[in-house]
């Protein structure tokens, strides 16, 4: 079987894949929104996915998880493939954590609740322990201070860093982030990519869907262009910026650098 | 400070005084314009008109003395209360215990013990209110049962046949409430459910009862039910009745439920799909709290209504606070004093309607952790 030297392969080589998407299709009604989509995602790395709003960048990330259901091909997420077996889709949840554009905070569930829920019920561990580990994250994110108050207190940029501390209470392989920065208002955008290049730093594997173009050349490993469903390129940063090879490309990025 | 500065920050200063105090307030709201005024005039006669004279009649020269209408009959100048007085046990408890007043401090207990729950239940700073609550809703239906119906411990029975007055329509009422929500929230969640014979399912019952009116229903409880049961079994009228009205209140529940699951951002449910919930995780702690925080007006204001609605078991021959009073001004000892009677039923219905809603506003502005009302 091809999936069994692939993984002998990759146990020889220090780099593994932790997500495989293989041929992904995705459809909406009619609308074809992801096209033969190939991509191998290692360990430790950082990959910027970006593109023209409707490219299908966020519904991409949103497949890995299973917001979205894809309709042919496979994804493979830590060796276990996402079918529609329960059980095992909430299994793959618990280990990516998803950062969500509009943060999406339990609003009735205080900082601290809403870090130390999934840890406790999904996790099992107990309150202590989770209330403990939620603690930390949360000084690693520089809101300890707000842990006991309710999400509808805070601001923006701040309930964005609590919804990172969230997603890593649960102690994720992979990070998602869905366009994490887009609904903040400018003098913010800085504190949360600030916690994002930290959690780089420490060695997270992350899918970052992002027009924050200054964070995908200091961050990523490597830049992928998505435009009507397909990807048109991808790169390391420095090669992906300084010379694009497709004409869309060029034309994406002198739109939104030069304004 | 800098001679340069030129932004100078100004010091607070006081309303001025014409925005403040009474007569402001007075001059603000009640005399702004000439129809306003001319409103304010005709509102305050309307009140000289009538409201003195009601209370003349129900207090100031009002009857409370003597044990038989004599005394009313002298004076029609005011309100008839001896026959409250008189016949209180009857509009409380119903003919049972209104015959047998020696036995009058079963449903006494078993409402006294009901208030003596709800007053720290209502209090925000009472400590292990969910084991209150779970006591209410387990425990206490059983010593109602004992207490009222009776049967054990050498307690008379008292059938349900003779089950009346406001004892009754607390008994119908407390159960509708108490099983409608639980229903009525599995209804909700079935109605929104991506399997689609458990929609249909939910959708035909929550259509069904809601499309029915409840007389109809309770006629069919009460008529029709016996029909599809063998000869000699007899089914509890009370029971029946409690049945049909659970069904019907579970279905307008669902729908309140369902207002406040629409309200609720796809975010929600994505966000602890994301952290790896199951349904029932997500449905408890995420989505249903918030849900049920939206809807309580109109879950309350569906138990308002059910409360109200439980007077219509007279048309199986129930008689509940309502239809109590009016039997009783209709007797012959009472004939003619049905306001009397028609207005106690209706203040005891009011001042429990009240006590609802307050308690509901209350719980929303309690559980408001976003800052929605003011």
């Amino acid at each position: 079987m091809t999936s069994a030297s692939a993984s002998k392969k990759s146990t020889k080589n220090e780099i593994s894949p932790i997500i495989t998407i293989n041929k992904l299709n995705k459809w909406y009604g009619k609308f074809h929104v992801l096209k033969d989509i190939d991509l191998e995602v290692n360990k430790t790395e950082k990959i910027v996915i970006c593109g023209p709003s409707g490219s299908g960048k966020s519904t991409l990330i949103r497949c890995i998880n299973r917001l979205e259901v894809h309709q042919e091909g496979s994804i493979i997420v830590d060796g276990t493939e996402l079918t529609d077996d329960v059980k095992q889709i909430n299994e793959i949840r618990s280990d990516v954590g998803m950062v969500f554009q509009h943060f999406n905070l339990f609003p009735h569930l205080t900082v601290l609740e809403n870090c130390t829920l999934a840890p406790i019920w999904v996790r099992k561990k107990s309150k202590l322990e989770a209330d403990e580990m939620a603690m930390e994250l949360l000084t690693k994110v520089k809101i300890p201070d707000q842990a006991k108050k309710y999400p509808g207190q805070l601001s923006g940029g701040q309930q964005q860093r609590v919804a990172i501390a969230r997603a890593l209470c649960m102690q994720p392989r992979v990070m998602l982030f869905d366009e994490p920065t887009s609904a903040l208002d400018p003098e913010m955008i800085k504190e949360v990519l600030e916690t994002m290049i930290e959690l780089a730093e420490s060695g997270m594997t992350m899918l970052v869907v992002t027009h924050e173009m200054g964070f995908a050349n200091k961050v990523a490993d490597r830049v992928i262009f998505m435009d009507e469903g397909q990807i048109v390129e991808q790169n390391d940063p420095k090669n992906f910026f300084n010379n694009p090879k497709s004409d869309r490309t060029k034309l994406f990025l002198s739109q939104i650098l030069n304004h | 400070m800098n001679k340069n500065e030129v932004f100078i920050k100004l010091p607070d200063r006081p309303p001025p005084s014409s925005t403040v105090g009474i007569i402001a307030w007075t001059q603000k709201n009640l005399f702004s314009s000439t129809t306003n005024t001319l409103t304010t005039i005709l509102f305050f006669y309307l009140i000289y008109l009538y409201i003195p004279p009601f209370f003349d009649w129900a207090i100031f020269n009002a009857n409370f003395s003597g044990s038989d209408r004599s005394i009313c009959d002298a004076n029609k100048a005011g309100a008839c209360w001896t026959f409250i007085k008189v016949r209180f046990d009857q509009l409380l408890f119903g003919l049972y215990f209104a015959s047998n007043p020696d036995q009058i401090w079963r449903p006494v207990v078993a409402l006294s013990v009901f208030v003596l729950i709800l007053i720290p239940l209502v209090i925000e700073k009472t400590p292990h209110k969910k084991w209150l609550l779970i006591f209410l809703l387990t425990i206490y239906p059983i010593i109602f049962i004992i207490l009222v119906y009776g049967g054990y411990f050498g307690i008379p029975i008292s059938n349900t046949t003779q089950w009346g007055g406001f004892l009754l329509t607390f008994a119908l009422a407390f159960v509708g409430i108490v099983l409608a929500l639980p229903i009525g929230i599995i209804l909700a969640l079935g109605r929104r459910s991506e399997m689609p014979i458990i929609r249909a399912l939910s959708v035909t019952y929550i259509e069904f009862w809601r499309g029915t009116p409840l007389i109809t229903i309770l006629f069919m409880a009460s008529v029709m039910l016996p029909l599809f049961f063998p000869s000699g079994v007899e089914f509890d009228k009370v029971v029946r009745a409690m049945i049909g009205i659970t069904l019907f209140q579970s279905a307008y529940t669902a729908e309140a439920v369902r207002g406040g699951l629409q309200a609720i951002d796809k975010g929600q449910s994505e966000a602890s799909m994301a952290l790896g919930m199951g349904y029932w995780q997500r449905n408890v702690f995420i989505i249903l709290p918030q849900a049920l925080k939206i809807s309580i007006p109109s879950i309350v204001n569906t138990f308002i209504a059910l409360f109200k609605d439980t007077s219509l078991v007279s048309i199986i021959g129930l008689l509940d606070l309502l239809n109590m009073s009016q039997t009783a001004s209709r007797s012959l000892d009472w004939n003619g004093y049905d306001i009397e009677g028609y207005l106690f039923a209706g203040f005891i219905f009011w001042a429990c309607c009240y006590g609802m809603s307050s308690y509901s506003q209350k719980l929303e502005r309690k559980l408001d952790t976003e800052g929605r009302t003011e």
